[in-house]
């Protein structure tokens, strides 16, 4: 071998090992992570995309849920005096890397993370599992597993403020009463153009539920990750002709759905997305296309209030604003700040009970367990308008699950007027219970009673 | 010029045909094996473990799997994770519907089902060569995704087409710790590496190495080229299965079909380009190198003292994994192995250049 | 004739499949017409992509996996640039930056690699792939962003006398076919009448008798690469102004691949006849095919084409092993 060749070869082999070593020793180093602040912290991980498919709509979330917790330390100076840090993760919405995050990050901070919001009801069916070993929360406000409202089951899931039978059930209702009554469905085709993905699947057992009390015919329609090849499932709504279309994707999905709709001559009126179908970055890549084209709304349509001026003053304008304050005052950034909005929320209840100090995992269960935030505290957070009421117990872990429906009129979103959602509990609450009654039954588990924990 | 390995006769052929016969190779091997059995396990942290190498080890097994056909019988395959999925869904659906085997035999009945598929897989390899293989087994990939996201038996009926697992039950131990699942799948890879080094050394392993070579001319010797690349098929899909079924259960616990996808099958094959194909060392350095990558990329930036946003580091990921990879074709084209094995020639003549 | 049975046996069993929906009347004849077309036209952006994959394997015998990836790299560079300028500016500008790549990428992956096995070079042009998806996002973003054409996208409807409610054209489909159509015709006139032309064909053919008679090849492979840059380049306005620009559109070259093994890794013909084939497929299956067998297996939905592709080219394959217009390889001991 050349000489030249040899010492690169040398070097190589010499850069290999260093690798190796460096990281094993990174890794163990893992094992003694304490932090130096003084009081301690409270430690949130945020998992976030920031790349791949996703990255349209995981942007401005994760851009509204840093923000909100940059403007509690620097507004409030933190919960009550616990200083808040944070770490972002980036997952690129792929089941395995949320794990990885999930592995890394669950031990930071003085006593752990505070909570998980996994943001993709993939993550959130692998780390569920783990949740029971580590006791830390797994917030998933609108999204996760359906089943995990029962918190006798899942005792540590949070789906705050519903789930997606939920949202189902929403739109059922209300192209039933765009039809004169839910007796008018009957003979009526609804399609599903959905994410091939667990978020994508876990409505369809209500809908097929619905469609045997209501006798529509239900279509279902997978659109394979990343979803950019939509034609033939298009040609497949035209062939049918379905009288609505349910769309349940997310990422670049959303915006192919309703640029082929276009493109396939389908009315963007009869379309109905999801609460995670419905933002700016999935209507605007259409142009004129999208208008007419509605989805739900749930605890946070877009717009500026109260906080977002305080964001504004103690974070942006102090030059420290997440990311590139894309999608500042849209819906999935008023979202981002939302979800974190509960979980401080959350930790300051739990401070209640447990001192005001930094808490851990099961300590802020608690707080996530007996949240009771009404108007008037929703008022004094500053995100009137932006939040509904919401109250969980040991055995409910949702709360209240209320929506409206919004419509784009090529510019901004109009929130129609009128229309208040709640899904129907008396098909859901059966289907939950049965749903973590096999999950139960498969892992063994042993319910919780909820009474004796209390007491 | 640290010891001499000379001096060492054999005088019988057992002697002389066993696996390490030289006396320091064999001190080594045994002071490697005391260490992860012994040293790990009370040294390593619970991060280390389930980050690095419980991962680590089970994708090794893949890797030897994806070496026996792609580097010692030299038959392209992109689609392998494809047979991971088989793996982990038979074992999925044995342990549900035969409860009372033992999850060695469920591991093992795993393994066979996977290896029937890839040897189906593998019929278009007797007609099809080279880089046209490759793509057509793809075929297997995109199938094998299709088949377990719609066929609803698989996965029980699920709404969500994710499937949850207990931890493994190995005659009343629960491997449900770190350390355990580690001893478990250092034990069961050992075992594997054993199986697949004497497969290698035997008729079989000759007969895959010369159609590697020289297909045509293999055949003109007589070597039967149905019989050996079928086989190289059958059992990689084996091995490659029994990691699939590991990496399910063991490593995630609860996986939807898209754990197993195109990503993970060109991850194998990084692995063992990386780490040298043909050579089950090259496998260990292969995966090792791909597991510790992203988890290094992703501290060093805050170790550097350059915290750059996630966004960024995940780009810088992708650009550095795509230039190291350019960077050790050119280098080193026979992978990570070579390095290790020009490393101890090195040593044996230090100080001497040659 | 003998030889040719399993070809024709091919050709039938699909010609078959192909005439099933009109004739038992599955299907209106005019939905069977928009799901052809449909499939012709995502058979001519296949095609496309196919075409890079294909001339960089003719000239310089690398399996350019990273295909995928410029055509996204193109698309975001047009993308982005058509937010500062005007887009007749923007569309050269972005041809600079494909042959500033491909000089790159010939010197510092090809040059240093020139006599590994294929294998090896497809691995390297996989390195590429991932090097260029993570900078391209890196310095473009990972927003959606759109190409205006300023084509209409409301479909029209076409023969409404014919077939009762009429056929739905699709106007960026059809300038898809036009300028698909062109950039072919055009490479075609380049291969046969320029000097470079005439230099790639002969590098293509083989590679030592070329150089010995002072071809240099080198900068022959720049060019080859250019040009397959540049297709690119069409390949990703188009997709990107149909789809919109994002990190996703290097999947869709992924379908691109059972299209040159269909039409043989060497041949341009084949690439645009296997893209057609592959997109009528495709669409046939999914719409026609997909709904029997759910209802046969109680599968849960369809999503046929994510395989009917390979399926169909591994099928191809079986009978022809390289490729329908690929070149016969003959092993020599």
């Amino acid at each position: 071998m050349k000489q030249g060749a040899k010492l690169t070869v040398l070097a190589a082999s010499l850069a290999v090992a260093a690798a190796f070593g460096s990281t094993v020793a990174l890794a163990q180093a893992k094992k003694a992570d304490t932090p130096a602040t003084k009081g301690g912290e409270q430690f949130f991980p945020v998992l976030s995309y920031r790349t791949g498919a996703y990255a349209p709509n995981g942007i401005p979330f994760a851009n509204g849920f840093v923000d909100y917790l940059k403007l509690v330390n620097a507004r409030d100076g933190g919960i009550n005096g616990v200083k808040i840090t944070w770490e972002e993760c980036e997952t690129g919405y792929a089941t395995d890397r949320g794990v990885e995050c999930y592995e890394r990050l669950k031990g930071k901070g003085t006593h752990g993370a505070t909570a998980f919001h996994p943001l993709s009801t993939g993550i959130t069916f692998a780390v569920t599992d783990k949740s029971f070993v580590d006791k830390i929360p797994i917030i998933t406000f609108g999204y996760g597993r359906a089943d995990s409202v029962d918190g006798t089951v899942f005792g540590w899931n949070f789906p705050l403020g519903g789930t997606y039978w939920d949202a189902a059930d929403m739109l059922v209702q209300h192209v039933g009463k765009k039809e004169g009554g839910l007796d008018r469905l009957k003979g009526k085709k609804i399609a599903l153009v959905y994410h091939d993905s667990p978020y994508g699947k876990e409505p369809i057992a209500l809908l097929q539920e619905r469609a045997k009390m209501h006798g529509y015919e239900l279509l279902l329609l997978p659109v394979t990750h990343p979803g950019v090849e939509q034609k033939a499932t298009w040609l497949q709504v035209r062939q049918q002709r379905p009288d609505y279309v349910f769309l349940w994707g997310w990422g670049v999905m959303n915006s192919t759905s309703i640029k082929e709709a276009v493109a396939t001559g389908y009315p963007r009126e009869k379309m109905y997305g999801v609460w995670w179908s419905g933002a700016e970055p999935d209507v605007t890549p259409a142009g004129d296309g999208a208008k007419g084209y509605s989805s739900l709304v749930f605890l946070s349509p877009a717009g500026q209030g109260a906080v977002h001026k305080d964001i504004v003053k103690h974070v942006h304008d102090k030059g420290q604003a997440t990311g590139n304050k894309e999608g500042f005052g849209e819906v999935l950034y008023n979202r981002g700040m939302v979800g974190a909005m509960m979980t401080v929320e959350a930790v300051k209840r739990a401070q209640i009970k447990h001192g005001k100090k930094p808490l851990k995992g099961e300590e802020v269960r608690w707080g996530l367990e007996n949240m009771a935030l009404d108007n008037a505290a929703i008022k004094r957070l500053g995100f009137e308008g932006f939040m509904t009421p919401i109250s969980t117990t040991c055995v409910d872990h949702r709360g209240d699950s209320v929506a409206g429906i919004h419509t784009w009129d090529g510019k901004r979103w109009v929130i129609e007027k009128g229309t208040t959602l709640v899904a129907d509990s008396t098909i859901i609450k059966p289907m939950i219970r049965a749903s973590a009654e096999k999950y139960a039954g498969e892992k063994k588990l042993t319910r919780r009673d909820c009474a004796k924990e209390a007491g | 010029m640290f010891y001499r390995e000379n001096g060492q006769f054999k005088s019988t052929y057992a002697s002389d045909q066993q696996m390490l016969p030289i006396l320091q190779d064999r001190l080594f091997m045994a002071g490697v094996l005391v260490f992860a059995f012994g040293a790990v396990p009370l040294l390593a942290s619970d991060y280390l473990f389930l980050s690095l190498l419980i991962p680590f080890l089970i994708l090794t097994l893949a890797a030897i799997g994806l070496n026996l056909v792609v580097g010692y019988c030299g038959q392209i395959s992109l689609g392998h994770a494809a047979f991971m999925a088989v793996g982990a869904y038979a074992a999925y659906n044995l342990v549900l519907r035969v409860p009372q085997l033992n999850f060695l035999v469920v591991l093992v009945l795993a393994g066979l089902i996977a290896a029937a598929v890839g040897l189906v897989f593998g019929i278009p390899s007797l007609r099809i060569k080279g880089l046209y293989l490759g793509v057509a087994t793809l075929a297997a990939q995109f199938f094998m995704d299709w088949l377990f996201a719609r066929v609803k038996w698989f996965t029980n009926y699920a709404h969500s087409g994710s499937v949850q697992t207990a931890p493994v039950d190995l005659f009343g131990w629960i491997v449900d710790t770190p350390v355990e699942k580690y001893l478990f799948l250092l034990a069961v890879l050992i075992v594997f590496t054993l199986i697949a080094k004497n497969l290698v050394r035997s008729h079989i392993g000759r007969e895959w190495m010369a159609i590697r070579d020289m297909d045509v001319a293999a055949e003109v010797i007589g070597i039967r080229p149905v019989y050996a690349k079928l086989t190289a098929f059958a059992v990689s899909s084996f091995y490659v299965g029994v990691a699939g079924a590991l990496w399910g259960f063991v490593h995630l616990g609860s996986w939807e079909p898209l754990a197993f996808s195109l990503t993970l099958s060109l991850n194998l094959l990084f692995m063992i380009i990386i780490g040298g194909m043909g050579s089950l060392l090259g496998s260990y350095f292969g995966a090792a190198f791909i597991v510790m990558l992203p988890i290094l990329l992703n501290q060093l930036p805050a170790l550097l003292g350059m915290p750059i946003s996630t966004a960024m580091a995940s780009h810088l990921e992708f650009m550095i994994f795509g230039a190291l990879i350019v960077f050790f074709l050119i280098v080193e084209p026979h992978g990570l192995a070579r390095l290790w094995a020009i490393g101890k020639e090195k040593l044996r003549l230090w100080p001497f250049p040659h | 004739m003998k030889k040719n049975w399993p070809v024709l046996l091919l050709g039938a069993v699909l010609l078959i499949g192909l005439v099933l929906p009109l004739a038992t009347g599955a299907s209106a004849p005019g939905f069977y017409i928009e799901v052809l077309l449909g499939g012709l036209m995502a058979g001519v952006l296949y095609s496309l992509v196919a075409l890079g994959f294909a001339l960089i394997f003719k000239a310089s015998g690398v399996f350019n996996f990273a295909q995928g990836a410029m055509v996204l790299f193109a698309a975001l560079a047009v993308a982005r640039l058509g937010e500062q300028m005007p887009l007749w500016a923007a569309i050269p500008l972005g041809m600079a930056i494909m042959v500033a790549l491909a000089w790159l990428i010939e010197r510092l992956v090809l040059r240093p690699l020139v006599n590994q096995e294929a294998i090896a070079l497809f691995m390297a042009t996989l390195g590429v792939t991932f090097f260029l998806d993570g900078f391209g996002q890196t310095v473009w973003g990972s927003d959606i962003y759109s190409i205006e054409l300023g084509i209409a996208k409301e479909p029209v409807m076409v023969l409404q006398s014919v077939f009762q409610g009429g056929i739905l054209v699709n106007k960026e489909d059809f300038f898809a076919a036009v300028v698909a159509a062109a950039l072919v015709a055009g490479l075609a006139l380049f291969f046969q009448m320029t000097p470079t032309g005439r230099a790639l064909r002969a590098v293509a053919d083989d590679h030592q008798a070329a150089q010995s008679i002072g071809i240099p090849l080198n900068r022959m492979w720049v060019i080859v690469w250019s040009v397959a840059g540049i297709v690119a380049l069409v390949a990703g306005v188009i997709w990107g102004a149909k789809l919109g620009v994002q990190f996703s559109l290097s999947q869709v070259a992924l379908k691109a691949l059972p299209v040159v093994i269909l039409g043989g890794f060497t041949s341009i013909t084949g690439a645009i006849v296997g893209g057609l084939i592959i997109g009528v497929g495709e669409k046939m299956a999914e719409v026609f095919l997909g709904p029997i067998l759910v209802k046969a297996f109680d599968l849960a939905g369809g999503g046929i084409e994510n395989w009917f592709a390979y399926v169909l080219a591994l099928l191809f394959l079986l009978v022809r092993p390289e490729g329908l217009f690929g070149e016969k390889h003959i092993d020599r001991v």
